[in-house]
């Protein structure tokens, strides 16, 4: 009887994700490995060609630039999250705090951009602002390079980094903090040795969320990221676009899939033993209890 | 040792300061857009207080609403579809046994951590595959699925809390599943399937990439029209426009924790 209901319940979910994810994700593993049409769409002849086409500097350098700004962008991302989701599990006023956080991540993400494209474009109103000062006669290009895309990227993903951090430390008990400091350890050894074990979980959740969007990112290095290619989403966009290149396309989303899942699965190891080494601990310290008394 | 157990004086000061920090960095941008909302000019030079791109955004921007009601259409629709089959799943999945559990379970969380563009792209070659022109309907199949496993996901965290013994006592006074379901499991799930929904509505109106490549010609959504503004000229009025989604944007913020307070403690 239960049985017969979970599939009225399940089907149409199973259809839907099998239709139109799991299916399509398959559709590029297979197009990555058949030959380029010759107007679009593909040849049904197994080819390594868009695999062997990766294989040269300007892509090797793209893949290396995307890395780069992925991992320094998360870095700065989690490096700022960190001190404000403890600030904010701390306040008294942790709503309102959490107001201030959710309007950002909600605004327009277009819109969010372009607020940066108002302040730092070449008319934008820094530039404004050095003309008017006789500082420059044209513009200073503070928009589209690499630290311009690094710096829209830590202000779009902020947001989805601090409100797990957020919620996580919200949860960790502050008096073992003061347990340390009691028995001598000082204030920043406290939040290292003690906080930080503690919210590995939610550090690992925040890490995900900002550098699984910023790696595969597309949007903000079209938008700030100048003629050049920045990122790999670019390039297969390209590829849709103007090339037409579908098994192409389909090889480099194959790097981006598998670079995200080792990511993830590194992250997730890293988890698995600290929670393993977490239980180990208290196993000792019980049998250290009992043997004690 | 004296060292040791000296406690600075405001421990939590650093943190103070990169909060700070970190709220003027996101809130800086929004309101330069804001004041330039106002602008009598058509550059980022101040030429004194105006309401002409409010003006232009209302009664001249016919495109504009074209996109953001096609962006309510699919919003609404991709929503409403999405938290139905989500829903369901969600039920099927806490409190029943079936083959394909594992499958399910794994395949809904493979868009939460698959980047945008590797879905966008993936649909966009799956639709030209089966000969599906692109469009609304298009867009419409893109939304649900990426909206499905946040449904999924926050319907099911809300059912989990519950035990599954209420609805077999219901069942035991004689029940059958249609009333449980409308009569415990739904209600009970009620601020779970809103907030899921408003999630929805939200995440549909917001998305580009994904948009970007699954969309046709005469299929422009909002983020999509203004992604042109931004790229192909950029007019002032996009300010407005911005101003109008940043206090929407703040509107819906403060409603739907209000909204969901309200049902929560019904």
């Amino acid at each position: 009887m239960k049985k017969h209901y979970g599939l009225v319940y399940t089907t149409p979910l199973t259809v839907w994700i099998t239709l139109f994810f799991v299916a399509p994700i398959l559709i590029i593993v297979l197009y990555s490995f058949l030959q380029k049409g010759l107007y679009g769409g593909v040849e049904w002849r197994f080819s390594l060609d868009a695999y062997r086409a990766l294989i040269n500097p300007v892509f090797g350098k793209v893949t290396l630039d995307t890395l780069a700004i992925a991992l320094v962008s998360t870095v700065l991302t989690i490096l700022i999250a960190l001190p404000c989701g403890l600030y904010m599990a701390r306040s008294r006023h942790k709503n309102l705090l959490l107001i201030l956080i959710v309007i950002p991540f909600w605004t327009n993400f277009l819109i969010r951009v372009y607020s940066w494209i108002a302040i730092l474009g070449n008319n934008g109103l820094i530039n404004e602002f050095l003309r008017g000062l006789h500082l420059t006669e044209s513009y200073v290009p503070f928009l589209y390079n690499q630290w311009a895309v690094t710096i829209v990227l830590v202000y779009t993903y902020l947001p989805y980094a601090i409100l797990p951090l957020y919620s996580t430390i919200e949860k960790f008990d502050f008096s073992l903090l003061e347990a340390a400091r009691d028995l001598g350890a000082s204030h920043m050894e406290s939040l290292v040795k003690i906080l930080l074990p503690n919210i590995k979980a939610g550090i690992v959740t925040s890490i995900l969320f900002s550098f699984i969007p910023i790696f595969g990112n597309y949007a903000v290095p079209l938008l700030v990221g100048g003629k050049d290619n920045v990122m790999l989403g670019q390039i297969i966009a390209d590829q849709i676009t103007k090339t037409r290149n579908w098994p192409l396309a389909s090889s480099i989303s194959m790097v981006i899939t598998v670079v995200t899942t080792l990511g993830l699965a590194m992250l997730m190891l890293i988890q698995k033993r600290q929670a393993d080494a977490q239980r180990e601990e208290a196993s000792r310290a019980a049998e250290f209890a009992r043997n004690g008394a | 040792m004296a060292a040791n157990v000296y406690k600075p004086r405001k421990p939590y000061r650093l943190s103070k300061y990169v909060f700070i920090f970190a709220i003027a960095f996101l809130f800086m941008p929004l309101a330069v857009l804001v004041a330039y909302s106002f602008n009598a000019g058509k550059t980022m030079a101040w030429h004194g207080f105006s309401f002409v791109w409010y003006e232009k955004l209302l009664f001249s921007s016919d495109e504009l609403w074209k996109a953001v009601v096609n962006s309510l259409i699919i919003a609404l629709s991709s929503a409403a579809v999405s938290t139905v089959i989500g829903t369901a799943g969600a039920i099927g999945v806490n409190w029943h046994q079936f083959k394909l559990k594992t499958y399910v379970r794994g395949a809904t969380f493979l868009p939460l951590i698959l980047p945008e563009i590797i879905i966008g792209v993936s649909l966009l070659i799956f639709f030209a595959g089966i000969g599906i022109h692109l469009g609304l309907f298009t867009i419409f199949i893109a939304h649900t699925s990426f909206n499905l496993p946040f449904v999924f996901l926050m319907v099911l965290a809300r059912l989990e809390e519950f035990d599954y013994s209420i609805i077999e006592a219901a069942k035991d006074l004689g029940a059958r599943e249609r009333d449980a379901l409308v009569k415990i499991i739904i209600p009970i799930s009620r601020p779970g399937i809103i907030s899921a929904f408003l999630m929805a509505v939200t995440m549909s109106l917001e998305d580009f990439v994904i948009t970007f490549f699954v969309a046709g010609p005469g299929s422009t959504t909002l983020p999509l029209y203004v992604y042109s503004m931004i790229r192909f000229g950029v007019s002032p009025v996009i300010n407005a426009l911005s101003v109008v989604l940043i206090s929407g944007t703040i509107l819906l913020t403060l409603s739907a924790r209000n909204l969901l307070k309200y049902i929560a403690d019904r």
